[in-house]
């Protein structure tokens, strides 16, 4: 059994007399995509903000890459290789598609405590800039503000900063959200490219993507995990049925 | 596309500028070289507002403040006979780095309403400190004897070399402030303005960059303080109080935030105007009011808007 990258161990999470995160336990191993699924509710968005670092656990761990990294806030996972994209789109509306990857590649090439130089004229923000573009089907598209940018391209232009942050590991929510069918297609294609060099914790509600893409997938109940296995286990699981897939039959089966 | 237009207005504006002198003396108007450095001297200070208030999205209220923490150093070091400037300036523009350093520090943890009230309350406080302090005249100011003196190098007393010497700092310091928004720290507060959750997200301990901002923009405000107390050889609360942290705000607005030349231009239109109307009434803000809503509800970009297209708009 591979060690696993990313790790949480009894989190917690309460507001008022709500419990969010009630005891979650799960591990993201090196190059996998973990999916966590549940219906709304259950704590889903949560859970990524505590891992990302937004939301400090009540109680609980949270390792990755070896270390602890429960009180450590978010720009210094980042640092340490942890990237996230967000439910409803997250980037920098004032600037272009290029500009907003390269400042996801300044946040980890050193401090940027540097007053004098152009920093869209240094080759080592840009080139690594418009390659993470390339990677996500945005090239052709770095010098369109971000606000002017489609749905779908934002939410592309949402992967390629987190992708250019360097990361080893990525925390992706809901990244088919409010996407026509081609979009989320596309989407499903560039999540199928990112397994192996990363590490991907995927939490989205297209079932047909969830089922078709992840090695492992949680169920969350109520920010109570109720199972967590490979694809074919969770589709059987009677519980997972009861509580989540109703009556319906999870898509592909 | 009107990229020429900005640079005949650069170019011929510094022009003028540099003339401004040599017209005062034709036509016997020294009045127009005191209008025209004071004029230089509040553009300094909207210029290190817009700094924070333009590029970095910190709606500081307050910022008068460190303009007096400049006026004051100068004025209280000359009270006790030190009147070289190679000790007033660094003392008065390290005062008020600390001073932003402070006030920045404790007020960036906040945002919103409530940064523009701590600010402000921070503002006041120091304005009442220049009140309570009897010794320096209290309420009503004290007179300075001198300029800062800088040996034979420079000779402030002279109203055209004081006029040149506001004027390179001007200059100066826009092209500083020209560099600093295009290089990467620059380029990390304009982006925390636009989104700073995501700034977090992607590496940035964003409070850092704002606090440095925050420094920096306070540095140069006392050096706008550091000029006034020259000019006007007369320090007092009233360069503290908070109308005047708001007829700074107006300048950056009137000339367009987060523009290159905004500052100068609403400093040069908000001070023409005080100058012109207050003629005729002393209700001359009557006038202004339309405008600035004008501006806010038409031409978010302010005067620069029109020359630079672009500026602004694309961060």
């Amino acid at each position: 059994m591979p060690e696993s990258l990313l790790e949480t161990e009894g989190l917690l999470k309460r507001f008022g007399g709500i419990v969010a995160t009630d005891h979650v336990s799960l591990t993201v191993r090196p190059g996998e995509i973990h999916a966590v699924i549940g219906p709304n509710g259950a704590g889903k968005t949560t859970l990524i903000a505590q891992l990302a670092g937004e939301l400090r656990p009540d109680a609980g761990r949270i390792r990755f890459a070896g270390a602890d990294v429960t009180a450590l806030p978010v720009h210094a996972r980042s640092a340490l290789g942890l990237a996230r994209s967000f439910q409803v789109t997250s980037i920098l509306p004032d600037f272009t598609a290029l500009d907003n990857v390269a400042l996801a590649a300044q946040a980890h090439a050193g401090h940027s405590f540097r007053f004098w130089r152009d920093a869209r004229r240094e080759a080592a923000l840009q080139e690594p800039a418009r390659a993470a573009l390339a990677e996500v089907g945005l090239a052709g598209r770095a010098d369109v503000p971000a606000r002017d940018l489609a749905h779908g391209e934002q939410r592309q232009l949402e992967i390629a900063m987190a992708l250019a942050t360097g990361p080893r590991a990525l925390l992706l929510d809901e990244p088919t959200a409010g996407m026509g069918r081609e979009d989320s297609e596309r989407m499903v294609e560039l999540l199928r490219r990112l397994r192996g060099p990363y590490a991907l914790l995927l939490v989205e509600h297209d079932m047909d993507a969830v089922f078709s893409l992840a090695d492992r997938i949680t169920v969350l109940v109520y920010g109570r995990v109720i199972a967590s296995g490979p694809p074919e286990a969770i589709r059987a699981h009677p519980e997972v049925h009861r509580a989540y897939l109703g009556e319906e039959e999870p898509a592909g089966a | 596309m009107r990229p020429r237009l900005h640079t005949v207005v650069l170019v011929g504006g510094l022009v003028l500028l540099a003339l401004v002198p040599v017209a005062a003396r034709l036509l016997d108007a020294p009045y127009a070289l005191t209008l025209f450095a004071r004029m230089m001297i509040w553009a300094v200070a909207a210029l290190s507002l817009n700094l924070i208030l333009g590029y970095g999205g910190m709606v500081s209220f307050g910022h008068a403040a460190y303009v007096g923490v400049g006026v004051y150093t100068v004025g209280i070091l000359s009270a006790h006979g030190v009147e070289s400037g190679f000790v007033q300036w660094p003392v008065a523009v390290l005062a008020s780095a600390l001073a932003a350093l402070a006030i920045g520090a404790v007020s960036l943890r906040t945002s919103g309403v409530y940064f523009i009230m701590i600010t402000l309350a921070f503002a006041q406080m120091l304005y009442f400190l220049g009140v309570s302090l009897k010794v320096y005249g209290g309420d009503d100011g004290m007179t300075l004897a001198h300029r800062s003196r800088f040996g034979g190098l420079l000779d402030l007393e002279h109203p055209t070399v004081f006029y040149y010497t506001v004027l390179v700092l001007l200059v100066g310091l826009h092209y500083l402030v020209h560099r600093l928004v295009h290089s990467r720290f620059g380029l990390v507060i304009r982006g925390a303005r636009s989104n700073e959750r995501r700034m977090r997200a992607i590496g940035f301990p964003t409070y850092r960059y704002k606090l440095v901002a925050f420094v920096i923009a306070g540095t140069m405000a006392g050096m706008a303080g550091v000029l006034l107390a020259n000019f006007a050889k007369y320090m007092s609360p009233a360069f503290m109080h908070w109308t005047r942290s708001g007829e700074l705000m107006v300048m950056v607005i009137l000339g367009g935030m987060g523009t290159g030349l905004g500052p100068s231009l609403g400093a040069f239109a908000f001070l023409f105007l005080e100058e012109t109307l207050s003629g005729y009434t002393e209700h001359w803000q009557l006038v202004l009011g339309p405008i600035l809503v004008g501006i806010v509800l038409f031409a978010r970009r302010g005067l620069a808007g029109w020359l630079e297209p672009g500026a602004g708009r694309h961060a």
